[in-house]
């Protein structure tokens, strides 16, 4: 049986590469697709008005997206001053000192569980734990029964004035968004810290370093563009959730700033409003785009679509900036 | 506190064939003995990898460890820092000496140990720091911040490793740009600044290149009139040319411990002369 | 220090615990001695009922695990194919360079907010591409409808497939590839004969972890698929409304409820059965991934 060498054999493999082919561009077609009707219908409604503005639910050409930008800065802010150190720590106890033990390796089976539970099942624990924290505040409820008085609130120096239960505050959504990225965190600074080869462990313990001063004078700093990476992709899968807020009663119209912040340089001038601003009233970004994009009127169409073309931007900002710090990091290290 | 760190290089007086004669001369001199060992036996988890090793080491002296792969010589290098403590599920039963003081004992503190006695690996380590966070990454965990004290530790640190005049204008650049010879160097460099008085050193050379290989030798040389030097290696005229006393292992057991050159030339056990001449399975 | 970082370790499993605890609490026992949801409606009754009706007191829960299965359904047809073929794309035919572009551009996929693909369905899947094709044979597509839903939710898991399915075939040992050739296979015998086969597992667990994430979708099936299911009983068109599990909870937690009604406590008993399915989902997952590792290994 000889065969000539010029038979076609490979037609088929052609027609099975070009449905390859076709299949992962018909993905991103889809989204230059989203992307240019978004921005269609969207682009006469971008002004700096839009980024200034309250919303307005009787003259669409007036309503914008300020009390959404703050509430998404704050939950931001807050979410990253609490799941950071906190997915830090957690991914160092799990890589440093837990080597192997079976309350590591529980962690470990708990942490990809935890980062298949959909989003607003955690939406449901923050709503309880945080919101209602369980209505044991409530009037009639367990701690008035047992106080004798109503418990509202914590006061504190300066004025911070923390409510019980949390209710439906920056605060409330930030912890909840950040249980919500922890696991994600977790695994990202696990694989930078171990990506940090052993070898550089054993000289700097054998120069007579403790094994605390290991980690942090070499092992964080050598992972930090992996740490910061993760982290700032998990923040701007956060940034845009839009379910475990609504859970957790982000306003879905609201014509305020969380404490009246309004402008940057407020954030200094009065400090009192800044510390309580993670506990008033908020809404996000998200929200935004969804309570308009609920709205019949066909004006809101365009506002909405002018909302996520801010979000989007906010977001591809910060996944550039992610890739950014990946590619500097790798050009500088190799070991 | 840094007594030895400002003095010059001291002259070297070796003579420039490749390969030298053992320093006999200095060798007839009794020496202090730095480091011992009794009757160390060494186990990672029920694998037993050091049977009853006894051997004194020295001070201001080079001791070479020579023996086939596998058989525990970098083991018995990391006992004498307590390297092995890290590694879970180790233990070891004998005494480990350093002048007269059990390093095991509870009362020693590991880190001081571990200053005292530097290691340096096969692989160069470098930080992924600027060469001077490098050499002065021991004295600030040590707690040293005083900026100028450093700065005199850095140099004198970079001097006697020989590599001063290669970077003493790029302080600043990363370790990681360094070649490979030059970050064996920089690591040497790096314990040295320590102030330690012994230096372990497993395979220093095997990494390099023959004329990098020729400076680090070239260095272990100059350094042992100040440190007790311990070096592990694979090559037998790396030992014949730069120890005075070379210990033979084999299957985790010390066969055999005396002069270099006598023991490379009139070695007392067959297994010694099987494992030198190159006649070995 | 090291009890600090313990307790920072320690709090993702006092996470789950925590949820747990908080859907057991308000459906099946209350620790503060209230009603559970499951005390008032026997379970038996909740998982065999066709009708979801809180003004009448009907709560079984088919329409809505049928609204779920029919999104997360149409998601998969959408996502399997598409994610396999660019996985294999990926690492069997695309250029070094080629994968350098299209795989981050992949990931923007993944990376557009929920929120943002439940919008375009509502606004231009569904008039703009649904209606005009089904109005060909005339069929009728209702303004909320479970396919434009399932259609971004399909698109929105793709990059998950495709990213995962292309772990697995990667792993598959080079010298199998190169045994199929050197026997004079084509690169699509290799491709469908060779590397899927032997990566089968490895992306059966991709796929099902992509579809476990179709079921806890929420934003998009909010707002492109519906607030109730036709009439309250089954979703079997997926050319009409649907009503998910997660619309529902989203549903109830966004209408004035009073905490300790009927109505509350049954957004934790959707709760705990949404968690269920989608942790059972992934523990399988899980573990085929890991058989599949092993028989690499
Ligand atoms: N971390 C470890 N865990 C378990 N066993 C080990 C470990 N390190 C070494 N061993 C075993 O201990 C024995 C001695 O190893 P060691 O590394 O000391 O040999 P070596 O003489 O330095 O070899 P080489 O010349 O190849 O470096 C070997 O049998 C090795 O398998
Ligand atoms: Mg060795």
């Amino acid at each position: 049986m000889s065969s000539s060498l010029y038979s076609n054999s490979q037609t088929r493999g052609r027609w099975f590469e070009y449905v390859c082919l076709l299949a992962t561009w018909s993905a991103l077609f889809f989204l230059a697709v989203l992307l240019t009707v978004i921005l269609w219908q969207g682009r006469g409604n971008l002004s700096m008005s839009f980024l200034s503005n309250f919303d307005d639910r009787l003259s669409p050409e007036k309503a914008g997206m300020l009390a959404g930008l703050w509430g998404s800065f704050w939950l931001m802010i807050l979410t990253f001053l609490i799941s950071v150190p906190v997915g830090i720590g957690a991914a160092i106890y799990l890589e440093e000192y837990s080597t192997d033990s079976w309350i590591a390796r529980i962690i470990q089976v708990n942490l990809s569980n935890l980062a298949g539970v959909p989003s607003i099942v955690y939406g449901i624990l923050g709503l309880t734990v945080f919101v209602r924290m369980f209505g044991i505040f409530a009037k009639g409820a367990i701690i008035e029964r047992m106080t004798g008085n109503q418990v509202e609130g914590l006061f504190f120096a300066f004025g911070l004035n923390v409510p019980l239960p949390l209710g439906t505050t920056v605060i409330s959504g930030a912890l909840t968004l950040s249980l919500l990225v922890l696991p994600v965190i977790i695994v990202a600074t696990q694989e930078a810290v171990r990506a940090v080869p052993g070898s550089i462990r054993h000289a700097a313990l054998a120069l007579g370093a403790t094994k605390w001063q290991t980690i942090v004078t070499l092992v964080l700093p050598a992972a930090m563009p992996g740490i910061m990476t993760g982290v700032i992709l998990s923040l701007s899968r956060a940034i845009g959730e839009t379910a475990p807020l609504i859970m957790v009663g982000a306003s879905t119209f609201l014509r305020a700033t969380p404490a009246d912040i309004e402008y940057p340089h407020e954030l200094v001038t009065k400090p009192r409003a800044t510390i309580n601003a993670p506990f008033d009233e908020y809404t996000a970004m998200p929200i935004m785009v969804y309570s308009w994009a609920k709205q019949a009127q066909r004006e809101y169409q365009g506002i909405a679509s002018a909302g996520i073309i801010v979000l989007v931007t906010v977001l591809l900002t910060m996944n550039g900036l992610a890739i950014y710090i990946r590619n500097r990091s790798q050009q500088h290290l190799r070991w | 506190m840094f007594p030895t760190m400002t003095a010059e290089k001291p002259i070297s007086l070796k003579p420039q064939v490749p390969l030298r004669e053992p320093s006999a001369a200095t060798d007839d001199v009794q020496r202090a003995i730095k480091l011992e060992t009794r009757h160390l036996d060494f186990y990672y988890g029920n694998n037993q990898a050091l049977h009853d090793i006894s051997l004194q080491i020295p001070e201001r002296s080079v001791t070479a460890f020579i023996g086939p792969s596998g058989c525990g010589k970098s083991t018995f290098l990391r006992t004498l820092n307590r390297m092995n403590d890290i590694i879970e599920g180790t233990r070891h039963t004998g005494d480990v000496l350093l002048e007269g003081t059990d390093i095991f004992d509870p009362r020693v503190d590991v880190v001081a140990l571990r200053k005292r006695v530097g290691m340096v690996f096969q692989k160069s380590t470098p930080f992924p720091k600027s060469i001077f966070d490098n050499i002065a990454y021991g004295p600030r965990v040590a707690g040293l911040k005083d900026l100028s004290r450093l700065t005199e530790i850095v140099e004198s640190s970079l001097k006697r490793a020989a590599l001063w005049d290669e970077v003493k204008d790029r302080m600043r650049d990363s370790a990681m740009a360094l070649s490979g010879g030059q970050q064996q160097r920089l690591c040497i460099a790096r314990a040295l600044a320590t102030e330690p008085d012994v230096l372990l050193m497993d395979e220093p050379a095997s990494a390099l290149d023959p004329a990098s290989t020729t400076r680090v030798e070239d260095l272990i040389f100059d350094l042992k009139s100040n440190y007790t030097i311990v070096i592990v290696t694979h090559n037998m005229q790396q030992a014949a040319r730069v120890s005075d006393r070379t210990a033979f292992f084999y299957q985790g057991h010390l066969v055999e411990v005396g002069p270099t050159q006598e023991l490379f030339t009139r070695p007392k056990e067959k297994q010694t002369e099987d494992y030198i001449t190159g006649r070995f399975g | 220090m090291q009890q600090v970082l313990f307790l920072c370790a320690g709090l993702s499993i006092v996470t789950m615990a925590g949820i747990v605890f908080v859907l057991l609490n308000e459906s099946v026992y209350s620790v503060l001695g209230d009603q559970a949801f499951f005390q008032e409606i026997p379970l038996w009754k909740f998982l065999t009922g066709t009708r979801w009706h809180w003004d009448s007191g009907e709560f079984g829960v088919w329409p809505l695990l049928t609204s779920t299965l029919q999104v997360a359904l149409i998601g998969g047809l959408v996502s399997v194919p598409l994610g396999l073929c660019s996985a294999i794309y990926l690492s069997e035919y695309a250029t070094p360079r080629t994968r350098r572009v299209i795989k981050p551009t992949l990931e923007l996929l993944a990376g557009v907010p929920t929120v943002v693909y439940g919008y375009f369905a509502l606004m231009f899947v569904t008039p703009y591409v649904l209606r005009p094709l089904f109005g060909l044979v005339g069929l009728e597509v209702g303004t909320f409808n479970g396919l434009a839903a399932g259609i971004v939710v399909g698109i929105m898991i793709t990059p998950l497939v495709a990213s995962l399915s292309e772990d697995a075939i990667r792993s598959v040992p080079q010298s199998l590839r190169e045994a199929a050739y050197a026997l004079g296979s084509t690169r699509f015998d290799v491709s469908v004969r060779v590397v899927v086969p032997a990566a089968f597992s490895g992306i059966v667990a991709a796929c099902l972890l992509a579809i476990s994430r179709a079921i806890g979708e929420t934003m998009a099936v909010v707002i492109a698929g519906g607030q109730n299911t036709p009439g309250g009983g089954l979703a079997i068109n997926p050319l009409r409304e649907v009503f998910t599990m997660t619309s529902y909870i989203v549903n109830v937690s966004s209408s004035d409820v009073e905490a300790g009604s009927m109505e509350y406590k049954s957004l934790y008993a959707v709760g705990l059965t949404l968690f269920v399915i989608t942790l059972l989902m992934n523990i399988v997952s899980q573990w085929v991934m890991r058989r599949f590792r092993e028989a690499y290994q």
